[in-house]
């Protein structure tokens, strides 16, 4: 009986540990990992020796932190970070505030045709980035776009978008148009969790269909808006593909437009691996500060107004 | 080569996975004996369309007969096949074989990644341009690949419109910059062409025709002149017909430029012997339209051109059977059945001296019927092809030509100091890596 009991007690001691070795082992071969070799390699540069042809010319050594110097006295490193900064100061406000006023008209009680229109906001999301910035590259294009046709034939100025200021906004317009629906998807939902009768109490107290939208549908999908403003950060610091299918047209995009794409060119364009993971490391770490710094700064606000 | 060229709005690479290059367990093992014996089977990277029908002549020919298999596994080309070699490399599971444009052999041979192959193929010399053949040993006593194609450059212009406007075809640089200010002063709303900051292969090829030479050594050093006095007439001559407008200075390779060139917006081009292959796609409406003529010369009395393009079939150290590579890589560059083969199904124009005006290469190009002699005037010029010289770290060069000239070219500012951006980064990368570099 004694080691039945003992066996058991074992077994139950045993088994959270069995339970997470699957998961233990998919984030070590998948995540941890790859992102070790990463820093691994970051830490490493390649020597040369004499003309470097020929065996034996070419080693691995160690580094040290002379890449994370490297890359942090890049000027271009900096200057794209400033150039996505500027992209998502247009991007995140006008895709986040589309969204929520685009649910918030399929949430009203007059809307009609909502299915459909749901679904034809939503579309753009659909299509892969890369398709879509060669869509709208096309449509930029002056000689190729119908949209200059129609404006050459109005005799209306026909502003250069691959270019200067235009080029933020034409880049901007591309994400805007992808992005928008999957965050009015993600806001509506939760509207629609909304139970109906905050709604019966606010018209029994007169409220206009207005002020139940500022000051009840908003506050209470606060938790959505910040969740799509943290996805959108997210993918606003990591903006490749657009500009990368815009670059081949015209002269203003450099191959270093946006961090990701120094990444890229460092690594796959001019051979430099090393120097190429110390940009992604730090990277990710930006990425990382500024999204949770904002959740958390979001988190205490909430806690705050629920301690009020 | 075109087939780069038309294939770069294409983002997707084909994949293939690492694993899939594992050499199929052969019979022997002894790659520097005198004989092979036993079947073996070589994997061979390209992006050259037709390929694998080419290939297919070899593995039912000289192939069977020898017990040599080759597979063909699609590329993508330019630049990002040469860092999935290098990857490979690494892991030491590169394939057999690989196509590599000649600029890229010396970032190759630096990694290691190419099999000395004199051995094996040092009696094909004499059947290509010493000029070609000369890239594919870097100078030494090695060979590091057989020349597959090459890309001598000409000049392209609409017959037709040149005749309109009364302009006669360029024989000098400084005529060409008279036809394009003539024209502009003409038809204001049309270019005699464009510079293209997005094409570093052509800014290099009329750098080479200048008589750059931009890597070279000296014992144990390297020597990088990429601002040297002929880049800087040539990045100046470009830079002032930009900076005056006598030019366009959009990139080539867009919708905006296939339809210029279509509908006559943009005369001319300062191209390769492949050019009609893209003319076909990007302007069918003028097909039987243009014609091909030398490049316009720095000088009068001289006769030279550069080339764009162009690509060689190499060995990797990696291979297990390098002697067996070699063979098919020598066949594949110089058999006359290949040769024809690669010119029917790839559309390529060989290094091959003698097959450069036999088979596929009596009749012009279909898109170019009104020119009877298109390839011997091909031959001709290929002939005068000027030496080039390519070192370790091009890709860094072409990269940076693309930001400094693309900024240079929007602006209409100074290409001379683009071309110093130029040569300052790349000196520093090869400073940076360890190579020794004279100043």
């Amino acid at each position: 009986m004694k080691s039945t009991a003992h066996r058991q007690s074992y077994g139950v001691k045993g088994a959270p540990y069995a339970f997470l070795v699957p998961a233990t082992i998919l984030f070590a071969l998948f995540f941890a990992l790859p992102i070790g070799y990463a820093i691994w390699l970051s830490l490493r540069k390649v020597k040369v020796s004499g003309l470097g042809l020929g065996s034996g010319a070419r080693r691995e050594v160690w580094a040290g932190l002379e890449n994370y110097t490297d890359a942090l006295t890049d000027s271009e490193l900096v200057n794209g970070a400033l150039r996505v900064l500027g992209y998502g100061c247009i991007v995140v406000p006008v895709m986040l505030g589309l969204a929520l006023l685009f649910a918030l008209m399929l949430d009203s009680e007059k809307v009609r045709l909502a299915p459909f229109t749901r679904l034809a906001i939503f579309l753009p999301y659909a299509i892969p980035g890369v398709v879509a910035a060669l869509l709208w590259g096309f449509l930029y294009l002056p000689d190729v776009s119908p949209f200059y046709f129609v404006l050459d034939k109005l005799g209306l100025p026909q502003p250069d978008l691959l270019d200067g200021g235009p080029l933020y906004l034409a880049l901007s317009n591309i994400a805007v148009w992808g992005g928008t629906g999957f965050n009015m998807i993600v806001i509506y939902t939760s509207l629609q969790a909304i139970p109906a009768e905050v709604y019966e109490a606010a018209k029994l107290d007169g409220a206009t269909p207005v002020q139940i939208a500022l000051r009840i549908k908003i506050p209470m999908v606060a938790p959505s808006l910040v969740l799509t403003f943290f996805f959108s950060i997210i993918a606003t610091l990591q903006v490749f593909s657009e500009p990368t299918t815009l670059k081949p047209l015209t002269n203003s995009v450099s191959t270093t437009w946006s961090p990701l794409m120094n990444v890229h060119r460092d690594a796959f364009g001019e051979g430099d691996i090393y120097g190429a993971a110390a940009q992604a490391v730090i990277i990710a770490f930006v990425t990382l500060l500024l999204s949770f710094g904002f959740l958390r700064a979001a988190n205490r606000r909430q806690k705050q107004e629920a301690a009020r | 080569m075109p087939y780069t060229k038309r294939r770069r709005l294409v983002t997707s690479a084909v994949a293939v996975a690492l694993g899939a290059t594992a050499l199929a367990a052969c019979g022997s093992e002894s790659g520097d004996s005198e004989t092979e014996s036993g079947p073996v089977s070589l994997t061979y990277w390209t992006w050259t369309p037709g390929m694998d029908k080419v290939v297919d002549l070899w593995n039912k020919g000289p192939g069977k007969k020898d017990q040599i298999t080759v597979t063909v596994k699609k590329q993508a080309s330019g630049d990002t096949l040469i860092t999935k070699i290098l990857t490979a490399h690494k892991a030491g599971k590169a394939p057999d074989l690989v196509q590599a444009e000649y600029q890229a052999l010396p970032t190759l041979v630096s990694n290691d990644a190419l099999a000395d192959i004199s051995k094996n193929v040092g009696d094909a010399k004499d059947r290509f341009a010493d000029g070609v053949w000369q890239q594919t040993t870097l100078g030494t006593d090695a060979v590091y690949a057989v020349p597959q194609d090459i890309g001598p450059m000409m000049f392209y212009y609409r017959e037709d419109l040149f005749k309109e406007y009364g302009l006669t075809v360029p024989t000098t640089w400084e005529e060409f910059a008279e036809t394009a200010r003539k024209l502009k002063k003409a038809a204001p709303d049309k270019d005699l062409t464009t510079f293209s900051a997005n094409d570093s292969g052509l800014f290099a090829g009329l750098a080479q025709q200048a008589g750059a030479k931009w890597w070279t050594t000296s014992g144990d050093q390297w020597k990088v002149a990429i601002d040297d006095a002929a880049t800087q007439k040539v990045a100046k001559f470009w830079g002032g017909l930009v900076k005056e407008g006598a030019i366009d200075n959009q990139p080539m390779y867009t919708p905006s430029w296939n339809k210029a060139l279509n509908t006559g917006k943009q005369i001319a081009w300062v191209s390769a012997v492949w050019a009609p292959g893209t003319l076909t796609t990007a302007a069918p409406a003028t097909k039987g339209k243009w014609a091909m003529a030398p490049l316009p010369q720095w000088s009068a009395s001289e006769n030279s051109t550069g080339s764009w393009g162009g690509s060689s079939t190499a060995v990797t150290t990696d291979s297990k059977h390098q002697e067996a590579a070699a063979k098919f890589a020598s066949w594949l560059n110089t058999d006359r059945d290949a040769l024809n083969a690669l010119a029917k199904e790839s559309g390529i124009y060989p290094a091959a001296k003698n097959a450069q005006t036999s088979g596929a290469f009596l009749k012009p190009p279909a898109y170019f019927s009104n020119q009877a002699d298109f390839y011997s005037k091909a031959a001709d010029i290929a002939e005068t092809t000027a030496p080039s010289a390519w070192g370790p770290n091009v890709n860094v060069a072409y990269t940076t030509f693309k930001d400094a000239f693309g900024a240079a070219a929007k602006n209409k500012s100074d290409f001379g100091a683009a071309l110093e951006e130029m040569q300052d980064d790349t000196v520093a990368d090869m400073k940076k890596q360890g190579f020794e570099v004279a100043e």
